[in-house]
């Protein structure tokens, strides 16, 4: 008996060499995976795995609330509930809102420190239910971060997975090493201002003397179970080990109010009525 | 009886004892005697048969009950009478809308054409009896063609009776004539005539019965005679669901108060799913014992304890309507939890505000979300852990004034399906297993997020032109932090309320800043803002 199934066994592998690899090993399904609303990163980074972990850090001004928000954003517009833990209650809901981010949808855990802010979001995660759940350490001292113990993470990822819920960490530095399905260390390149060369306006004139336009930013994947098979889903062949293909840049827009003229038209910045120009 | 008109009784005997066994069922199976009077002279006024059988009478007065060690000995408890009404009429809500409140213990209820729901009369007067039982209540039900035919019945004969139609002069014949509830003088008069049963009164000529004790004799003649037709009198259903609960000793633990509450939601969620209604609000007013009422120190500490308010209340209100007991208890022991009353309780009064059941379709394009329960029960313990008004949606208040916004319930939203625009042409194209948006270029650009500092942390600036050149600040870390600044973006002025002491005036400035020393990080930008008000400068956030 034993060895008719041998036998069968290995008449299906040699009817299916060279298409399938080893068709009696159970292979982990690949997470789902959705667009963090940055469609540079979506391609590179084959977008926010749904059951995992993942872990974005980077320096002040790196942008990776920014990242937060777009994916917040996202997740909204596609009628999702989610969650944000805020540990030092650092979350601006006015800068989320005109980001797309609809509030009504967006549960707001306000914290004082971290031990409140891990209590909930294991109460969140346990609960069930949200599209996205955010733990935004990065106001929080770095020491006290580094003192999570890593058995906390893989709770976390145990509790995730199996679930559509995309558990997203931000923070300074990297502290969930393994546990993350997707690491991306975010840093900030370069700065675009506009209005420099105008004279500062005296106290009586509250006219800006220049704007901030926004910044580049560098996204890098530290570690990613997903990319592989989403760029193959995606049908763009790259090259991967090379520095190009785990390197995303991206734009970072102000929000800076455009005031609505009489047509109905938005007022352009003199960098983007530049750039406008140029494109046409 | 046909079945254009039909009419049930409902009819709880004992009634006093039924209402207080309601509330603390574990009685039901010990000898209990209720008593009631004034205080010198307490009586029994409603005893079980257990009682009965150790030897309490009707009457008796408490001392000499209490010489029955065995015997429990519970005051009349008006508030339980009334709730427990309450349940009956609940009971009888549940089966048709036509309901006379005839006494307390007594209703009387239109059942013509409820054939369909329910079956024959003897299924509606077992049904009847069945949903009273649920809410802890042994019910007689009569059924008959006329109202009076069917009350008397009820209270007459146990179980379900059903008096079929032509026969109800036959049921009633051998009936007491005290079942028609004479008025004293007509009783007296009936007893001098050696009238006993009502078979006897129906073969009086009515004429004569007519010019000796008037039109209330003809009324209880045509009962007697089974002809006590009359219209019913509906009362208006009620909408507010209260529970009481009297402690004779005061409870000062929460594992016993979840115990009393827990029964008081179980009888509110029975008594609302009688009526296809879920509960949308929840509040308990407790009556707390009043604090020091024999201390004869006066001292300031006491004092302050004694002005005490002697009520305290808990307000639970839910986003989705709910009949879950068990949540409802959960989330009142997490209230209790974060703000204990501060005294033991006397007693308990719960009002439920009833609203329609949710009904929901599911759809296969509308993403998961929440159970509504569920999130409300997690909210409810986040809520224990990082305080109550720091967990919900955030909501904008319309004003300049930065960080302007109230947190509010989060229900999680009405979850519509998503809309799918161009982003499901390229999912399509694509083949991906997710919805990745179509973007156009001026949507791709993701905006700069503010991380808010909240408080603003106190800064010093350095004006050169009136342009900021220089900045220090202590971050939250507690590191000192300044710099050069190399782009100042500002000001922006806002400012209001001048009308009212919490005015406010600010410029705000976003500031690029190189950071001098080793320190990490090096380069950041800031939105900072001066206080015209106070004169001084504030780091708001950075922008990350």
């Amino acid at each position: 008996m034993l060895s008719r199934s041998h036998a069968l066994r290995l008449h299906v592998e040699s009817a299916l060499a060279g298409r399938v690899a080893a068709p009696f090993r159970f292979q982990e399904p690949q997470p789902i995976t959705v667009s963090a609303g940055i469609p540079a990163l979506d391609h590179v980074a084959g977008g926010l795995p749904r059951g995992c972990l993942t872990e974005i850090f980077g320096e002040i001004s790196s942008g990776i609330t920014s990242l937060l928000q777009s994916a917040l954003a996202e997740r909204t517009k596609n009628s999702e509930v989610c969650a944000v833990v805020d540990a030092q209650d650092s979350f601006d809901p006015s800068c989320a809102q005109s980001a797309g981010v609809a509030l009504q949808q967006l549960l707001w855990v306000r914290c004082r420190n971290v031990d409140q802010a891990l209590r909930s979001v294991d109460l969140l995660l346990h609960g069930g239910g949200f599209g996205l759940v955010a733990v935004d350490l990065s106001g929080v001292p770095v020491r006290l971060v580094r003192q999570i113990p890593l058995s906390f993470w893989f709770r976390l990822r145990r509790t995730v997975e199996n679930s559509s819920t995309i558990l997203l960490v931000l923070s300074r530095e990297s502290n969930a090493k393994s546990c993350a399905s997707l690491v991306l260390r975010m840093e900030k390149e370069s700065v675009r201002w506009s209005l420099q060369n105008r004279q500062y306006p005296s106290r009586d004139f509250h006219t800006p003397s220049s704007l901030l336009d926004g910044w580049t930013t560098s996204a890098e994947i530290i570690r990613s179970s997903t990319r592989r098979k989403n760029l193959s889903a995606i049908n763009r062949p790259r090259t991967f080990g090379s520095s190009a293909a785990e390197l995303v840049r991206f734009d970072l827009r102000s929000n800076h109010f455009l005031p609505v003229n009489s047509s109905g038209s938005k007022l352009l910045l003199p960098s983007q009525q530049e750039r406008t120009l140029n494109n046409g | 009886m046909s079945s254009a008109d039909s009419f049930g009784a409902i009819y709880v005997p004992n009634f006093i004892l039924q209402a207080i066994g309601r509330s603390e069922p574990e009685l039901r199976a010990q000898p209990l005697a209720i008593i009631d009077g004034p205080s010198s002279t307490y009586q029994v006024v409603a005893l079980n048969r257990l009682a009965q059988i150790s030897g309490v009478a009707l009457g008796m007065t408490k001392a000499a009950v209490s010489q029955f060690a065995q015997v429990t000995i519970r005051p009349r408890c008006k508030v339980e009478e009334e709730a427990a009404h309450a349940a009956l009429l609940d009971v009888a809500w549940s089966i048709t809308p036509r309901v006379e409140d005839a006494a307390p213990d007594t209703l009387l209820v239109d059942i013509s054409g409820l054939g369909s729901l329910f079956g024959n009369e003897k299924d509606i007067a077992r049904e009847i009896a069945a949903r009273a039982s649920t809410l802890g209540m042994d019910v007689h039900v009569g059924v008959s063609g006329n109202v009076e035919t069917a009350r008397i019945v009820a209270r007459a004969l146990p179980g379900p009776t059903i008096v079929p139609e032509g026969e109800e002069r036959r049921f009633l014949e051998t009936l007491p004539v005290g079942m028609l509830s004479p008025s004293q003088e007509l009783s007296d008069i009936f007893d001098r005539w050696g009238v006993a049963t009502c078979k006897a009164l129906a073969s009086l000529p009515v004429l004569s019965l007519s010019e000796c004790v008037g039109q209330e004799g003809v009324r209880l003649h045509a009962i007697a005679s089974g002809k006590g037709q009359r219209p019913l009198l509906p009362a208006e259903p009620a909408y507010q669901f209260e529970e009481w609960f009297e402690l004779d000793e005061a409870v000062d633990d929460l594992e016993s108060l979840s115990f009393l509450l827990g029964r008081l939601l179980d009888q509110l969620s029975a008594r609302l799913s009688a009526r296809a209604l879920s509960i949308a609000a929840v509040q308990v007013n407790f009556e707390l014992q009043p604090a020091f009422d024999n201390a004869f120190d006066t001292s300031r500490e006491l004092l302050r304890v004694k002005l005490a308010p002697r009520n305290y209340s808990c307000d639970l209100e839910l986003p989705v309507p709910t009949r879950d007991a068990k949540l409802l208890l959960k989330l009142l022991r997490l209230r209790l939890q974060s703000r204990p009353p501060g005294a033991p309780i006397q007693k308990i009064q719960m009002t439920a505000q009833s609203s329609l059941a949710r009904v929901t379709q599911g759809s296969l394009f509308v993403p998961t979300a929440p159970d509504p329960d569920k999130l409300e029960l997690t909210i409810a313990r986040i809520a224990s852990v990082v305080g109550e008004g720091n967990v919900g949606s955030p909501q904008l208040l319309d004003s300049h004034q930065p960080d302007a916004f109230l947190m509010r319930n989060f229900s999680g939203a009405t979850v519509t399906a998503p809309v799918f625009s161009g982003g499901s042409q390229r999912f399509a194209k694509d083949g991906m297993r997710s919805g990745f948006t179509n973007y156009s270029r001026e949507e791709t650009t993701p905006q700069i997020a503010l991380h808010v500092f909240r408080p603003p942390v106190p800064a010093r600036v350095r004006l050169q032109r009136n342009k900021p050149v220089f900045a220090a600040f202590q971050y939250r870390t507690g590191q000192d932090r300044s710099g050069k600044v190399i782009h100042a973006s500002g000001p922006w002025r806002t400012s209001g309320h001048w009308w009212e002491e919490k005015s406010w005036q600010e410029d705000s400035w976003d500031l690029e800043i190189i950071f001098s020393g080793e320190s990490s990080p090096r380069h950041g930008f800031y939105r900072f803002s001066y206080d015209g008000l106070q004169e001084k400068w504030f780091v708001r956030g950075v922008y990350d």
